[in-house]
């Protein structure tokens, strides 16, 4: 079932158009990546979505009904960047955060105490937020978006400012949030946790959408039939001459003195397979999936060339 | 509404509970008192320096002049050149030695206190005083005329201002008691907006530099965060207002107590900050008996209630102008530009005031007691001595006016510039967010 689906949505500024007809249908419990390179629209988007600045023309529809402000109590957004009342200590700001999305004290202090433990800040509640380390109040941050248990979260880059351990730890509460049922909108310029996280994505450049899917699927569709065989021989020449009858491979070799690497980009690489066993002993075969790094740049830069 | 509780809350207990608001709220009834108390300090503590001067009058015309008293004891040394007798200054003998240099026509008109330490402006006073008027006095004598005629003539003036109004009611006028206490009403008033205005407009741009605004806006409406705001500091300034009349009224007990001396009269009314003025004035004015026709003559009810209203309205009004321009600015380098259109007002109104103290029933007097950006200041200079009500019901009802027309005004500016970034901003576009649906 679709949660939320953005319809023909424009918005323009005085100098250039900010959104062009965007259209999204964002499925229920899923984690759907916004991604686009800087100034591309993904802030103006969220924008819309959390009522902050109007539409020019084009809807937004949650659970079927048109956007409007009782919605706004039911949506965790976490901006990109961070703020927090520096001078507030951590726990009564926390507390007050919550209770402006409705939660009445004792239970935000309830959730709040459950959630600083699980994120290792217990002991901060009566710190101020300037002593407190760019990480600790991007995890304080994080806390105060989720604690009204929303059924739809935007992250606009949350990983950013973390070290790997505590990004793990996010990632796993991102993914047990969506488990729970919430739909998540992720806006990230980290590939990588696109990869692991999201199920479908929206590729947005200069306002439009260029690429749209389950992340899956756009793997697929990109695929460029790379396959990587590595072989354990001998006779790294004969491997070497296959480069003479054989088109489109590459052979390299490894950090192992006796294994070679072929890229082959021709997906019916059987012939091929066969020819390499005579000469040794098969290592790996692996059909190489572009990543969405590559996808990104590659269809950023065709469409900016294009235009 | 239940957010706009919270908000205003929030605003109230993390203003009050800084080291700042404390600080201020403990210094602020400390100098008023000390403005009071430490020339009354003064005036005791000088009575117990007991003061040696000697006297070397080469002229011979104010030996024996000089009287003593509890402050100071002169000692004429007829004879001693005033080489030798500055030496006994330096080795302490005399605190001072006063020296008259020999006359060559008949007038002497020149003498200098040698002295190690500062000389006390009323020794000083003194010593010239009992010179101008034995000068006066042989003057006189040499034109003919008794010194003791010339002092028969001088009188004092008591002029006394009554009041009327239509139905023939006379009321006895203090000016310069409503002169200072016109001043100091609105020089609070002043000081209060710009003060508790720039509070209302850091809380703004910190918010929004500090992205706070961001986490927030999806929470609350930006109308109710800034109104939030604007209330939050309002009851910051009563609290800080009441507790400064407090300690003041304290402070002023506890040293009267001090001093064993009993005020009951200053007790009797009002707010100890009017009292206050009451009491210096009362102390300058040689005439005590009229303490209590003074005190009668202050409307302190239509005072402390004017200036309330008058306070608070002008506060709100100023606030929602402040807070526009907290949302419109980044850093504070750029906040000049936009902070010029409301301090101009404010200075006017301030300056002003001293001309309206002078005059204050003209008719540039009422004009600036009824245009609703001045009006705040310019009508508390007038309230002391007496403002037709009429007058006061339709600049109320202006101010409020304006203030509810204001707020409907920086409530679209705030809700564009709060979350308006990285941007040059220019008063044409602001102009175009008023469009804005």
């Amino acid at each position: 079932m679709t949660k939320i689906s953005i319809q023909e949505v424009t918005k323009r500024y005085a100098d250039h158009t900010a959104l062009d007809r965007m259209c999204i249908d964002i499925p229920e419990r899923c984690i759907y990546g916004l991604l686009g390179p800087n100034g591309a629209g993904k802030t103006t988007l969220i924008r819309i979505l959390n009522q902050i600045t109007a539409p020019d023309s084009g809807e937004i529809l949650i659970n079927g009904e048109k956007l409007c402000q009782s919605h706004i109590a039911r949506i965790g957004y976490l901006p990109e960047e961070r703020g927090l009342y520096k001078k507030m200590k951590v726990g009564e700001q926390a507390t007050y955060l919550a209770e402006l999305k409705g939660i009445k004290k004792a239970e935000a202090q309830k959730r709040l105490k459950e959630w600083f433990d699980k994120f290792e800040i217990g002991g901060w509640w009566d710190k101020k937020v300037e002593e407190l380390s760019k990480g600790m109040q991007q995890k304080v941050q994080f806390i105060t978006t989720i604690i009204h248990e929303p059924d739809i979260l935007i992250f606009d880059e949350p990983f950013s400012g973390f070290d790997p351990i505590n990004a793990n730890l996010l990632k796993e509460s991102i993914l047990s949030l969506r488990d729970k049922g919430a739909t998540i909108l992720l806006s990230t310029h980290n590939m990588a946790s696109v990869e692991e996280l999201c199920d479908s994505i929206t590729l947005i450049n200069k306002g439009k959408s260029i690429l749209q899917g389950r992340v899956g699927d756009i793997k697929r569709q990109h695929d460029t039939q790379k396959r990587e065989i590595v072989i354990r021989t001998d006779d790294p020449q004969s491997v070497y001459g296959l480069t003479n009858t054989c088109d489109n491979i590459k052979v390299e070799s490894t950090d192992m003195p006796d294994e070679m690497r072929v890229t082959t980009f021709n997906a019916s690489s059987n012939e091929l397979l066969n020819r390499l066993l005579q000469v040794g002993q098969l290592v790996s075969f692996k059909e190489v999936l572009p990543s969405m790094n590559d996808i990104f740049i590659q269809e950023v830069q065709s469409q900016n060339q294009d235009s | 509404m239940n957010k706009i509780g919270l908000i205003i809350k929030r605003e109230y207990l993390t203003r009050v509970r800084k080291r700042s608001f404390l600080i201020l709220t403990f210094l602020g009834p400390i100098l008023m008192a000390a403005i009071y108390i430490i020339p009354i300090m003064l005036a005791l503590n000088s009575s117990t320096d007991h003061l040696r001067i000697a006297v070397v009058d080469e002229s011979h015309w104010f030996e024996e002049r000089f009287t003593d008293n509890t402050e100071h004891t002169f000692v004429t040394m007829p004879g001693q050149p005033i080489d030798s007798v500055k030496e006994l200054v330096k080795s302490g003998v005399f605190d001072m030695a006063l020296y008259v240099p020999p006359t060559q026509l008949n007038i002497p008109s020149n003498a200098v206190v040698y002295s190690i330490r500062q000389v006390p402006m009323d020794v000083e006073t003194y010593i010239s005083s009992v010179m101008r008027k034995e000068i006066e006095d042989q003057k006189l004598m040499a034109k003919g005329v008794d010194p003791e005629i010339v002092s028969a003539v001088k009188t004092a003036v008591n002029l006394q201002i009554m009041r009327m109004d239509e139905n023939g009611n006379e009321k006895e006028t203090f000016t310069k008691v409503q002169f200072t206490l016109g001043i100091i009403l609105s020089m609070l008033v002043y000081m209060f907006i710009i003060f508790f205005g720039g509070q209302v407009m850091q809380g703004v741009s910190e918010e929004k530099t500090n992205r706070i605004i961001e986490v927030i806006i999806s929470s609350v409406k930006p109308f109710q965060l800034m109104m939030g705001k604007i209330i939050g500091v309002s009851l910051v300034a009563l609290t800080q207002f009441v507790l400064w009349i407090l300690l003041t009224g304290a402070l002023y007990l506890g040293f009267t107590a001090f001093l064993g001396l009993s005020s009951p009269e200053l007790l009797s009314s009002g707010t100890v900050m009017s009292q206050e003025i009451t009491a210096n004035d009362v102390m300058n004015n040689e005439s005590v008996q009229s303490i209590m026709q003074i005190v009668q003559s202050i409307d302190f009810g239509t005072i402390i209630m004017s200036f309330l209203i008058f306070f608070i309205l002008g506060y709100l009004l100023y606030a929602t102008l402040y807070a526009a321009i907290g949302s419109l600015v980044d850093n504070n380098t750029d906040s000049q530009q936009f902070t010029l259109p409301v301090t101009v007002p404010l200075m006017v109104a301030i300056i002003s005031s001293f001309y309206i103290v002078n005059n204050p029933d003209s008719s540039a007097a009422v004009w600036f007691s009824m245009i609703p950006f001045t009006s705040p200041i310019s009508m508390m200079v007038r309230i002391p001595f007496g403002v037709p009500i009429w007058q006061i019901v339709v600049s109320v009802v202006l101010l409020a006016g304006t203030f509810v027309l204001m707020t409907w005004i920086a409530a679209k500016i705030y809700r564009t510039g709060i979350l308006m970034y990285g941007k040059k901003l220019s008063y044409k576009e602001i102009f175009k967010w008023l469009k804005y649906k």
